[in-house]
């Protein structure tokens, strides 16, 4: 494996207040770095908002709004046509949220902004639940994972964000994960070099949430993409799939079985498991052959 | 043409809204269709697509999004106005603290209607009176042409205090009646109303941050700080209308005295209907009774000084409260009592709720809960009336 080299703007400080280990620190150095010094962030409450600093602390060298759970689409359309009107029309939005923030109560208004295809980047860390409040389930949480709110498992699917994001027919619609870097810098810049609204969701397995070892965020979210449990895409103005990491090489079982809110899984279940991601791959493999031959 | 250099324009109220909107020369519209708030938006988009409105024009996809956007957007230091009503005022409620807490200058105008359920379209103050604790600066304004004016003086106070403020007319009664109203030549605006230049505003080139989580201490600090703008509220509207008076010859107080001298009855009450309520005092006073009204505009802050001062050594007061807070009564009421309360030479102080549901109250009705008035203590509580 090559060592990702980042060109370190400091844009992202040191001393933050992120868990020991936690992949959303790499997530937001990564992203930030890449974004650059001109541009504005909007942060809705999550662990992003802790990690990017609590008064009077900034880890971010860029200014960040801290909105509400809610409102993130909506208050960076605010920034984005304040900018507009002061003739700052590149100097870039930015979202960074949570997947509760945007999956459930943030959904709304993200909707909207994507159909007024508002110049933005919004990006969903996704850990698949409300960690920062305690770990309870949202609509991205898998199918059954334990959370603090589903303690025999969740009995529902996890909600298909970039699915959705994509079917708004948005210029950029993608996922993205903290366990390949060099697949997240190349995306980041690729949204970038557009304008309107772009999406990217990235998988950010949470230590304690999950259950994981301190030193196992990085390798977690490989083996979801190796698996084909979140597999590394991209859709273009809503029709255009290109697939990222084009194999699924591992069975689902050695992405669960590192997980403790997975650990109460009967060997049924983990094969329901295996089915359902098995479904989504060939269909995802059929929308990606469907784009080529147009 | 007047001697100020007005144009006169036959309009409703809504529209007088959207002339005074244009001349203030927003740069963000964030917007939400509501009944009967509807025609003021549909105004400035008319003036946008003409070329007539140098500004963004946002629609999502409901009125918590458009008041998200009117923060953000003042917070990046450019002239932000919205408009509402009802239940889109309602489902603000949590961004109107939030956008106080910003110290964001924003302008909203809100068409007082209703609240569900049931459903209603008919003029009532109680949704904005609802939201009296949200650090919003609440005018209310009696016609169209007060509107109008009222707007361009809202910015100036707005961003003086840096408060975002709430402009309230009754639904139908101003919203949709006709008047003519005198329309303020863009310079004189200008003049009037210089440029938005904030001292702090969201842009990379600064570095500056808002929202993070505080300490104890400091949340406590900030609210003083809010406190203390709302303390300069009168002053700072005061010389607004001084001003605004001095260019154009229309003037209104913040706590306006019509023909209040010597009064023994003193009838208080907000919006469209202080028109109805003068009525009814020329009507007594041509029949020769001693008959005021004390029409309140600024609502909050609670104008309690001016108030004071204004009803000392009158016998009685009826206030007419088009609101109603279920448990309390008639807010204005309420307020005014304790307002009042321990004040040498206070009122006697009759409450009403008139009005409540947008059930019309006509002058005849006023002179009747005048000449109810007998000396005998008031209730406390509110009366229902119609």
């Amino acid at each position: 494996m090559q060592k990702l080299e980042i060109d370190d703007q400091q844009m992202f400080y040191s001393g933050h207040p992120a868990c020991p280990g936690c992949p959303e620190a790499l997530a937001i150095r990564h992203i930030l770095n890449t974004i650059g010094p001109d541009a504005v962030a909007v942060i809705p409450p999550s662990c992003i908002a802790v990690i990017c600093g609590l008064q009077p602390f900034n880890s971010t060298r860029i200014p960040v709004y801290q909105t509400t759970l809610e409102s993130s689409a909506a208050s960076a359309s605010g920034i984005r046509r304040a900018l507009n009107g002061r003739d700052k029309g590149d100097t870039k939005v930015i979202v960074i949220a949570g997947d509760g923030g945007t999956c459930d109560i943030g959904f709304q208004s993200l909707s909207s902004a994507a159909e007024r295809n508002e110049d933005m980047i919004y990006f969903c860390l996704d850990n698949e639940g409300y960690m920062n409040t305690g770990a309870q389930k949202s609509s991205s949480t898998p199918l059954f994972a334990v959370t603090s709110s589903t303690p025999a498992g969740k009995n529902t699917k996890k909600k298909n964000l970039t699915e959705i994001m994509a079917a708004h027919e948005i210029p950029y619609a993608a996922t993205a994960c903290t366990g390949y870097l060099d697949d997240l810098v190349y995306k980041v810049k690729k949204a970038d070099s557009m304008r309107g609204m772009r999406v990217i969701t990235l998988l950010t397995p949470c230590i304690d949430g999950w259950g994981l070892e301190e030193d196992a965020g990085v390798e977690a979210a490989r083996l979801a993409v190796e698996t084909g449990i979140f597999p590394l895409y991209e859709v273009e103005n809503g029709f255009k799939y290109t697939l990222n990491h084009t194999t699924k090489e591992r069975p689902v079982t050695d992405y669960l079985t590192m997980q403790s809110r997975y650990k109460h899984l009967e060997p049924a279940a983990a094969q329901t498991m295996q089915d359902t991601v098995d479904t989504a791959w060939a269909r995802l493999l059929e929308k990606v052959k469907l784009s080529a031959a147009d | 043409m007047n001697d100020f250099g007005d144009d006169y324009l036959l309009l409703h109220g809504n529209h007088a809204v959207s002339y005074g909107v244009r001349l203030a020369r927003p740069k963000v519209i964030p917007v939400y269709p509501i009944t009967p708030q509807t025609p003021i938006v549909e105004k400035l988009t008319d003036f946008y697509a003409a070329g007539e409105l140098d500004a963004e024009m946002l629609t999502p996809e409901s009125e918590h999004s458009a008041m998200a956007a009117c923060i953000t957007a003042s917070l990046t230091g450019v002239r932000v106005f919205t408009a509402t009503a009802s239940q889109g005022l309602m489902l603000m409620h949590e961004l109107l603290h939030y956008a106080s807490g910003a110290r964001a200058p924003i302008v909203m105008f809100n068409v007082n209607r209703t609240i569900g359920s049931p459903w209603g379209f008919w003029p009532d103050q109680t949704d904005s009176v609802a939201q009296r604790d949200t650090g919003w600066v609440q005018l209310y304004s009696e016609h169209g042409q007060e509107s109008l004016d009222t707007v361009i003086q809202a910015f100036r106070i707005a961003e003086a205090v840096s408060l975002p403020v709430m402009i309230n007319h009754d639904a139908f009664y101003v919203s949709h009646a006709l008047e003519p109203v005198r329309i303020p030549t863009q310079s004189l605006v200008d003049e009037y109303l210089p440029a938005y230049q904030p001292e702090h505003f969201l842009d990379p080139e600064r570095g500056e941050s808002w929202g993070n989580v505080v300490s104890q201490d400091m949340y406590r600090r900030h609210r003083e700080d809010l406190d203390k703008a709302m303390g300069e509220v009168p002053a700072v509207a005061t010389e607004a209308h001084a001003e605004w008076h001095a260019r154009t010859g229309r003037s209104y107080d913040l706590v306006e005295q019509y023909r209040c001298e010597d009064a023994d009855v003193v009838v208080v009450t907000m919006g469209s209907m202080c028109g109805t309520v003068r009525e009814a005092v020329d009507e007594l006073r041509d029949a020769g009774k001693t008959v005021g009204l004390l029409k309140v505009r600024l609502f909050r802050p609670f104008p309690t000084h001016a108030l004071r001062r204004a009803l000392a050594d009158i016998p009685d007061v009826l206030v007419l409260d088009r609101n109603f807070s279920p448990g309390l009564g008639g807010v204005l009421h309420q307020e005014l009592r304790a307002a009042l309360y321990d004040m040498a030479g206070a009122p006697r102080i009759h409450g009403f709720l008139a009005g409540v549901g947008g059930v019309n109250v006509p002058p005849a009705r006023i002179i009747e809960f005048v000449e109810s008035v007998s000396g005998e203590p008031p209730a406390v509580e509110s009366t229902w009336a119609r």
